[in-house]
């Protein structure tokens, strides 16, 4: 008896049963992961990577660096969450009347569960971001954001929170509640296993990572654009940059409050979302959805920014209507607050609040069109190249434009009524977000790689790939439409109906083609690097870009620019190009740069020690890595002299360097 | 913020700082003698406490943080009205909108 | 150094005076810490929704006139705004590199946070003796979470101001130094601006129900 408390003092609730040792699915899965890990622990020790990986990547404050490991850790997630995708198309194929498919309820909740909270949170969120990281830097004519540590400990927050939802994979399970955790159902009453705890401290880990990852953008956006770039010359993709990050930095403290009073319910006892005490559930639908739905927006404002790049740079002109476009992402920014209670019509708050909430949906609607427009006109007589990242801007227009058009129908309250949970609704946000956000990130990726590594992708494979996503899209989901609108419910794991069977047949065989399209994404970064010296791209201006990025060497050395450019128009480097620019070969100054520092990778390691110690009431092992948090954040601050110079003469050798390599071709 | 740069807009601000200081005192104290000798009827008491909680607010942002229209070029300004009508919009929506959900579906105990 | 067309002025394309980004007060950590600050009262704005939907959830149990002592109230208010002033007294003193007449200011500031949160310590020690913790409703537990998350602010804010007390006594007011004092102050009288709604909102508006 007393052995046992022992135990429990020291490993919580974590016992042996908590792993998978006898699940004939998640069992294989654990072996080929383990396998994947230790073949790579191998190698990186076998070359001796270790120390180039800690020193040039995982320390590295470099704006550039981080925005890449953001990149690499958002499309490492959205291969587990494909994964998840393909597990549950499986299972509704099959599961119809006798048959029980392969996934019991208690699993396959769990499935969409981790689905959706990883598509969002820890693929397109990184993916965003990371975007944002790299490529607005250069577009502003900056040499690093605002404050560059905290960008490095802002991704390794976020990547604690990857490893923690990893984690459930294999100890212990994952929360059965649905992406956003619904209260009541995710209390202790209800959920009493880990996996609610799991999603909410790997949110809140992730959560504050992506907090003051908005902060330190908007800074940077607002104190470091070069001189001579007003707000109204500063490239679209920065303007949606900021908005994105404006509207982050002022929803994530709701969902920060949300998860954390429901928190304080599972681990206090206290009665904010229970059934009882004069607990209110519903206000946790409120919270949480005052963050979510303009987070749908933080994510596509950048996918419009990007869109809006290419579509200038692949037809040769001005992005039609500039300061319409900025408008409209301001007026989508602040339209974006006034809309969260759609997502629950059916709550019962009656005919005025609805009424006001789905005017308010319907709205937002117009400048989102008013964008399209921008895009049409400025394609319009263009001189247009179909390269793969302007296939993806039209893409992108054939599907959103869809997408967009089934949101104002569910904005109708009584239409509502009838989608509300349906699989109409779940086609809906599928369709905005992969044809929205996910297809400009493609786009983005396709068109800054040069910029990053120095080659260009792969043009078959990517056109595989690009083939793949869209014809797999439509094929997955327009059954998914029809069943939707026949009434069909979400988050069901067997249907008695088999009339329904061949539209999740149909659908299962849009995400076989998807995975090709996944399969041709992957292949052209392989053989990118491959033929990298064919692909290669000495001029550090691939696409005869337009802004500032192209301006500098693929990839850009570390201080971006030797010399801090001075900005006279919107579209700055087609104005330097126009006018004759030519690059100054001497001159060169000692140029300041931030440090490299390990804290973030501490602090970030202790947060999940610590959300750790939380999930399994590892009571001693929590409350010592927060003294240890504590300790190494507060020792960090009494480190001051972290900076170091560039000496003229090296920037000399890596600007000749890069010169005489654009010569050679 | 940045009142260490010249020495006229210090002056000024320590002015302003001594001034915020007396009204938030006059601010603190007028509230609580309202509702502790309960001087007055209650809704013109809420009305009052709610009023003068709204003008001490403005008062310390304005003398103690020292918000004007040319901090940072306007823009901790535009922040902090931005994230006032944020804050409106939380607290209000949802009362607003909980408030019709309970009228509308009755809720039990509480 | 400038690149130039042939038949117009020079066009200057790069800056010629290396200007140094980070530092000084025009480098960007003011704007930083302000919009962080606003990022968190925005926490509390949902802390103070979620107070204000279930703020008559008592679920048969205390009232707000039964259990707030708005005297106790009043001296932990009085405390945190004579604090605020305090600090207010220190920065006229770290503007001028006075280093010594600052820390002493900023170790007032202290005391008196000190005692604002012991008098809150003491307050929730006496409610919950009283069968009135944050388990008992709805209406207790937010008024728990909103003025604990306040309270451990104020807590996170003293740890801060020792770190900068021997920060400051290392390196004496170098530039990094007082912007750090300048973020602490800025941090402190938010704090003080969202007691004022706690105070208005939670305790006298409880008590006038």
């Amino acid at each position: 008896m007393s052995d046992n408390r022992l135990m429990q003092t020291i490993f919580g609730r974590l016992t042996w049963d908590a792993l998978p040792l006898h699940d004939p699915i998640v069992l294989p899965v654990f072996g080929v992961v383990a396998l994947g890990g230790l073949v790579t622990v191998f190698l990186l020790t076998r070359y001796r990577l270790w120390g180039y990986l800690w020193k040039e990547w995982f320390t590295s404050v470099d704006h550039k660096k981080v925005g890449i490991m953001y990149v690499i850790l958002g499309i490492v997630m959205l291969l587990r969450g494909f994964s998840d995708a393909i597990m549950m198309r499986i299972q509704q194929a099959i599961a119809f009347g006798p048959n029980e498919g392969y996934l019991p309820p208690h699993h396959y909740d769990q499935i969409f569960t981790a689905h959706g909270t990883i598509m969002i949170f820890f693929v397109a969120i990184p993916l965003v971001v990371g975007i944002i990281n790299f490529v607005m830097p250069l577009q502003i004519g900056a040499r690093d954001v605002a404050f560059p540590f905290l960008n490095n400990l802002s991704f390794w927050l976020t990547a604690a929170g990857a490893v923690l939802v990893m984690t459930s994979l294999f100890v212990g399970e994952f929360a059965r509640t649905g992406w956003l955790g619904y209260a009541p159902l995710s209390e202790l009453d209800y959920s009493p296993d880990t996996g609610v705890d799991y999603y909410l401290w790997a949110l809140q880990i992730a959560g504050v990572g992506t907090t003051l990852s908005a902060i330190n953008m908007v800074t940077t956006i607002v104190k470091m654009r070069a001189p001579g770039m007003t707000m109204m010359k500063m490239p679209i993709f920065c303007w949606t940059a900021l908005c994105s990050n404006v509207l982050a930095v002022a929803i994530f403290p709701a969902l920060t409050a949300a998860f954390f009073l429901l928190m304080l319910d599972r681990y206090v006892g206290t009665n904010f979302f229970t059934n009882d005490l004069g607990g209110a559930p519903m206000m946790y639908w409120n919270m949480v959805w005052i963050w979510g739905h303009p987070e749908v927006y933080v994510l596509v404002l950048p996918a419009f920014g990007i869109f809006s790049e290419i579509t200038s740079t692949f037809t040769g002109k001005r992005l039609f209507g500039y300061s319409s476009m900025v408008y409209a992402t301001v007026v989508i920014t602040i339209l974006a607050y006034l809309v969260w209670l759609h997502h629950f019509f059916t709550m019962g708050s009656g005919p005025t609040v609805n009424s006001f909430f789905g005017i308010a949906t319907m709205v937002i609607a117009i400048p989102t069109g008013a964008k399209i427009f921008n895009w049409l006109f400025t394609m319009y007589r263009g001189d247009i190249r179909f390269d793969l990242p302007m296939m993806w801007v039209v893409a992108f227009m054939l599907t959103f434009t869809v997408g967009g058009m089934t949101g104002v129908l569910l904005a109708i309250p009584p239409a509502d009524f009838v989608l509300h949970n349906s699989l109409f609704l779940v086609a809906h946000f599928h369709n905005v977000i992969i044809g929205g956000v996910l297809f400009g990130l493609f786009a983005g990726i396709v068109y800054w790689f040069p910029k990053a590594f120095g080659f260009i992708l792969d043009p078959f494979w990517g056109k595989v790939g690009f083939w793949g996503w869209v014809i797999g899209y439509w094929i997955a989901w327009t059954p998914m439409y029809v069943v939707g609108l026949m009434g069909t419910t979400r988050r069901v794991n067997h249907f008695d109906d088999v009339s329904l069977q061949p539209y999740f047949i149909v659908a299962m065989v849009g995400v076989v083609i998807i995975a090709i399209g996944i399969f041709g994404f992957i292949m052209s970064i392989v053989m990118g690097v491959k033929h990298r010296r064919r692909l290669a791209d000495t001029t550090g201006d691939p696409w005869e870009g337009r802004t500032l990025e192209w301006s500098t060497s693929s990839p850009p050395p570390h201080y971006n620019f030797a010399f801090t450019p001075v900005i006279h128009e919107l579209d700055a480097w087609y104005d330097m190009k126009r006018r004759g620019y030519e690059r100054p070969a001497d001159g060169y100054r000692p140029i300041h740069m931030p440090g490299n520092t390990a804290s973030g990778v501490l602090i970030s390691g202790l947060a999940l020690v610590m959300g750790f110690g939380m999930i399994w009431y590892i009571w001693w092992l929590a409350a010592l890595a927060f003294v240890g948090l504590l300790a190494v954040a507060i020792g960090h601050t009494f480190f001051l002299d972290r900076d170091y110079v560039i000496p003229p003469d090296e920037v000399a050798r890596t600007e000749a360097h890069w010169h005489e390599q654009g010569a050679l071709t | 913020m940045n009142a260490a740069q010249d020495p006229e807009h210090a002056h000024t601000g320590r002015r302003g700082y001594r001034i915020g200081t007396l009204l938030a005192i006059v601010l603190t104290i007028l509230p609580f003698w309202l509702v502790m000798d309960g001087v007055l009827d209650r809704t013109t008491t809420v009305v009052l406490i709610f009023a003068m909680a709204l003008v001490q607010i403005v008062v310390h942002v304005v003398c103690f943080l020292h918000l004007d229209t040319r901090a940072e070029g306007g823009w901790s300004l535009l922040a902090f009205l931005f994230t006032a009508v944020i804050a409106v919009l939380t607290i209000g929506g949802s009362i607003w909108i909980m408030y019709h959900l309970n009228t509308n579906m009755m809720p039990m105990g509480g | 150094m400038s690149g130039a067309t042939s038949d117009e002025t020079p066009i200057v394309w790069h800056v010629s005076e290396d200007e140094d980004h980070g530092a000084g007060h025009s480098g960007p950590t003011a704007l930083g810490f302000w919009i962080y600050l606003m990022s968190d009262a925005l926490i509390f704005a949902s802390l103070f929704a979620m107070y204000g939907v279930v703020s008559t959830s008592y679920a048969g149990g205390p009232v707000p006139s039964e259990i707030f002592d708005l005297k106790l109230v009043a001296i932990n208010t009085a405390l945190l705004l004579a604090s605020s002033i305090t600090f207010g007294e220190a920065m006229p003193h770290m503007e001028a590199g006075r280093v010594g007449p600052m820390r002493a200011w900023l170790v007032a500031t202290g005391l008196l946070g000190a005692a604002f949160l012991g008098v809150e310590l003491y307050e929730f020690h006496h409610l919950i003796n009283e069968g009135a913790g944050p388990q008992r409703s709805a209406f207790l537990s937010a008024f728990f979470a909103l003025v604990g998350t306040h309270g451990a602010h104020v807590f996170f804010g003293l740890i801060w101001m020792v770190v900068l007390l021997v920060q400051t006594m290392q390196h004496g007011l170098i530039e990094p130094m007082k912007r750090r004092v300048m973020c602490l102050s800025m941090f402190w009288h938010f704090l003080d601006i969202i007691w004022i709604g706690v105070f208005t909102f939670v305790y006298l508006l409880g008590v006038l129900r």
